[in-house]
């Protein structure tokens, strides 16, 4: 069971890679943090099928292979912050049990995109406030685009 | 799309969503009654202020040695030319409101227009 488990967590982290690449060839909008967030997908994926330690490590694995191999050296204190706020977030709403994984999936992109704009106003001290309706708004739209996604995962795979 | 969510979750769901949408409208629209031009743009490089430009006249500064170029005109200020991979700054558009802010995270760099005289507030939501 154990040589399993981490053979499908070695499985979650190359996929969530992959989604990361394939994500950084869409261009992007023009305002940072507005993205899909492709390897959440993995992540809520990972939080209900193998449990919060396991996603905990493959999104943490995730942001650091991923600004090594597409980053830039700045890109891993926004994508980390970003990441750990996400998945406190998602691991204590999914302890909680009143949402379904929809939900928990649309708290994690916002989180995501509020770890990345705290993460900016303490390094650059920049005025962040603009950010923060559009941020919203495109967290929440691409939290329910994957949420749905890893509803339909969590339910259709079984380990 | 049956059974996709759990039936008695579903409901609570929906308020979160709803609550995050009304929020950024609220929000969005706090922003934009509370808005005013600015005066001025001042850029800074890791924090620290570099340089600031008055927004009232027209003009070309490279900045941080060169790696981006500020561009000022009618009362706008945006970036040109960035020599990052992402040229996101450059994306970014044409700024002019108090607290607007243009950020360049790969040479940590920003401009953000401020007020003409005033230092110590950035920006005022108002209600």
């Amino acid at each position: 069971m154990k040589a399993k488990r981490v053979t499908v967590m070695a499985m979650c982290i190359a996929l969530a890679l992959i989604l990361s690449y394939v994500e950084s060839q869409i261009p992007s909008p023009g305002i940072p943090g507005v993205k899909l967030g492709l390897a959440n997908l993995v992540v809520v994926f990972a939080l209900y099928r193998l449990g919060w330690k396991e996603a905990a490590g493959i999104s943490l694995l995730r942001v650091f292979l991923v600004s090594l191999l597409f980053g830039h050296a700045a890109s891993l204190a926004y994508s980390a912050s970003g990441a750990a706020l996400s998945l406190v977030g998602m691991i204590l709403l999914k302890k909680w049990d009143r949402l379904s994984c929809v939900a928990v999936s649309v708290i994690g992109g916002v989180l995501h995109n509020a770890g990345q704009i705290l993460m900016a106003w303490a390094l650059m001290g920049a005025n962040v406030v603009w950010y923060l309706p559009v941020l919203l708004l495109s967290g929440t739209v691409a939290g329910v685009a994957i949420g749905v996604v890893s509803a339909i995962l969590v339910k259709r795979i079984k380990l | 799309m049956k059974g996709l969510f759990e039936n008695k979750k579903l409901l609570a769901d929906l308020c979160v969503i709803l609550a995050l949408l009304l929020l950024a409208g609220g929000l969005a629209l706090a922003l934009r009654l509370g808005r005013e031009a600015g005066g001025q743009a001042v850029v800074r490089v890791d924090g620290r202020v570099t340089e600031r430009h008055s927004l009232a006249e027209n003009g070309v500064y490279p900045l941080n040695g060169g790696s981006n170029i500020l561009v000022i005109e009618n009362g706008e200020a945006w970036l040109s030319e960035a020599d990052c991979p992402d040229h996101l700054c450059v994306k970014m558009g044409k700024i002019r409101y108090n607290g607007q802010t243009i950020t360049c995270l790969p040479n940590r760099l920003t401009v953000t227009v401020e007020g003409g005289e005033s230092n110590g507030v950035d920006f005022v939501v108002g209600g």
